[in-house]
């Protein structure tokens, strides 16, 4: 049994650096048990480093992590927890078969349970046609299934998934939403990295965005993120000081002549953000809030694309 | 435990249905049809002139050890080119994440994996040298003197590459690997060659050169202590090449490359299981 926390992921100031290069800066997150937790930022924020780091196969320049209560690196607590890497690769003259049960093999289950066990999650991902047939001639979408396959064939306590519906069609990207909706009622973890927002929208319970290595935000989507608004307000004279102040509410305010633009969690702070602005001499003339998808959520922390 | 019988098993089963090895199995029955045909070939050459026993005897155990040298130069490449893509490969391509993170340490990838190719050689080595054998005995009767002796020697002289193979494909990409491995085992050759000069040469620059080399990299020391176990004591004597001995390895030299293996294998579990993935 792994020790008993409410969270199934925490870390602490985690930090990696390659050579000159800060891959995850000050990592600090906490996962709590039985949810969909999404992983967001853009190409080169140190995502996939983070989840290397947590699976043991990174080891961290710094700080502390724990995962389902125990160290990185634990050998014993990976019995719990189930793996898909962005790009599964494999061994491609095994079987569909062949490759399910030797990851139920490694992670320790019996002959017993593997011979009804690996049908069973075959037919989950949808390859009992494919069972028999190597791997050598798999699409990529059907790599992304039997990779997903090897991740849950020992039913973990915590999953990670590494973009899963890379390579899918639609129906492929539904079954893995239902999966994962299933493996969070079992009383699963996931922590789930993908670009793909709109399945993150509909699929996690929270989600955290990383940017140059380090979490800038995290939303609960279960309870009101879409309160999440952004904010157009037409105002003269905003001094440096309001716009300083503006930080305890949003975190990047751009003024651009008499248009002031921000986001805010919820609208319910408007009346404080105006009273601000008021009180440090601006003159407001209007205020416009729009409520925001996941995607404008996003762009509005990352900014706009910097280029690789 | 388990998990390094399963990796061992794994890799087994790899080589069984990669085409490497069917291609290195189909080399070796070309060698022995080739050795077979020449063995003939020298058989009904003798039949035709009056020569004594005794030099017939020692000219068909030479046949021997060129047709076992070959085996040995088959098995030693094998092994390199079967086995320098294992871990540089998968760590390269990310094969290596889906393993590394199931609940076995790394050591034991390393050693399942090393287990699985020594198992794999040691089949091939003693499928190869003792057909090679059977068609020496078959057409004229030679035996080498400690067959089983010489057949350790060889798998030794395999491993050893292997260890190598694993210990640079912790550090270098799959190519790097092979072209420094092949490039030891040519300082190898380079090294027994310059030794069995040494039994002639006065040159203490080429004694210690070949002592140098050898022990850069111990493997040709091993084919050759294989080779003196395996020839007819007078063989030694009649030539100048590497099927024939005239500097001989020391058992204190088998210990070394013992050791040299020893160490290999140590530096390739502790850089694997320090190593970003």
């Amino acid at each position: 049994m792994t020790a008993s926390t409410d969270f199934a992921i925490e870390t602490h100031a985690l930090h990696k650096v390659f050579g000159p290069q800060v891959a995850v800066r000050s990592l600090t997150l906490a996962v709590p048990r039985g949810e969909i937790f999404g992983f967001l930022g853009p190409n080169g924020a140190g995502k996939s480093t983070s989840i290397k780091m947590l699976l043991g196969l990174v080891r961290p320049t710094a700080g502390t992590a724990l995962v389902l209560g125990a160290p990185v690196g634990d050998v014993e607590v990976r019995r719990h927890i189930g793996f898909l890497p962005e790009d599964f690769r494999f061994y491609e003259w095994l079987t569909a078969t062949e490759l399910v049960r030797l990851h139920g093999r490694l992670c320790g289950m019996t002959a017993a349970q593997l011979r009804t066990r690996v049908p069973d999650v075959l037919d989950l991902v949808g390859l009992t046609p494919h069972r028999h047939r190597t791997l050598r001639g798999f699409s990529k979408g059907m790599l992304q299934r039997i990779g997903l396959a090897q991740a849950l064939v020992h039913e973990p306590q915590l999953i990670f998934l590494d973009e899963p519906t890379s390579g899918l069609d639609p129906m492929g990207r539904r079954m893995v939403r239902d999966i994962l909706r299933a493996e969070r009622d079992r009383g699963a973890t996931v922590f789930l990295n993908s670009h793909l927002l709109s399945e993150i929208e509909v699929t996690c319970d929270r989600v955290a965005f990383i940017r140059d290595g380090e979490v800038v935000a995290t939303r609960d989507l279960g309870t009101g993120w879409q309160d999440e608004t952004r904010v157009v307000v037409h105002a003269r004279h905003v001094s440096n000081d309001a716009m300083a102040g503006l930080a305890q509410w949003t975190s990047a305010p751009q003024l651009d002549g008499d248009q002031l633009q921000f986001s805010v969690s919820a609208e319910s702070v408007l009346p404080d953000v105006v009273r601000h602005l008021v009180q440090t001499g601006a003159d407001v003339f209007r205020v416009t809030p729009e409520r925001l998808s996941l995607e404008e959520v996003f762009v509005t922390l990352m900014g706009e694309d910097r280029g690789l | 435990m388990k998990a390094i019988w399963i990796m061992a098993g794994l890799t087994l089963r790899e080589a069984a249905r990669r085409k490497i090895l069917w291609t290195a199995l189909v080399a070796g029955a070309l060698l022995l049809t080739v050795f077979a045909v020449a063995m003939h070939l020298q058989v009904m050459e003798f039949q035709g002139r009056a020569m004594s026993p005794f030099v017939r005897y020692q000219v068909e155990a030479g046949m021997l050890m060129i047709g076992l040298y070959t085996c040995d130069l088959l098995a030693v490449v094998l092994t390199i080119l079967t086995s320098i893509d294992t871990l540089a490969g998968e760590i390269s391509s990310g094969t290596i994440h889906a393993i590394a993170t199931k609940p076995i340490a790394r050591w034991q990838i390393l050693v399942g994996k090393f287990l699985g190719f020594v198992g794999m050689i040691s089949a091939y080595v003693v499928v190869t040298f003792y057909a090679t054998i059977w068609v020496a005995y078959a057409t004229t009767g030679v035996l080498p003197q400690h067959p089983v002796r010489g057949l350790l020697l060889v798998v030794f002289e395999c491993v050893l590459a292997l260890s190598l193979t694993f210990m640079f494909g912790t550090w270098f990409s799959t190519l790097t690997n092979g072209v420094m491995v092949l490039g030891l085992q040519g300082v190898a050759f380079m090294g027994g060659w310059l030794e069995q000069v040494s039994g002639f040469s006065q040159s203490v620059h080429i004694v210690t050169l070949g002592i140098v080399s050898s022990l850069l990299m111990p493997g040709e020391s091993l084919w050759r202590r294989a080779a003196y176990e395996m020839q007819t004591p007078l063989a030694g004597s009649l030539s100048f090449s590497p099927f024939a001995n005239v500097s001989i390895p020391s058992l204190t030299a088998v210990a070394y490359a013992a050791v040299y293996l020893g160490l290999a294998l140590a530096v390739a579990l502790y850089h694997f299981n320090q190593r970003d993935l």
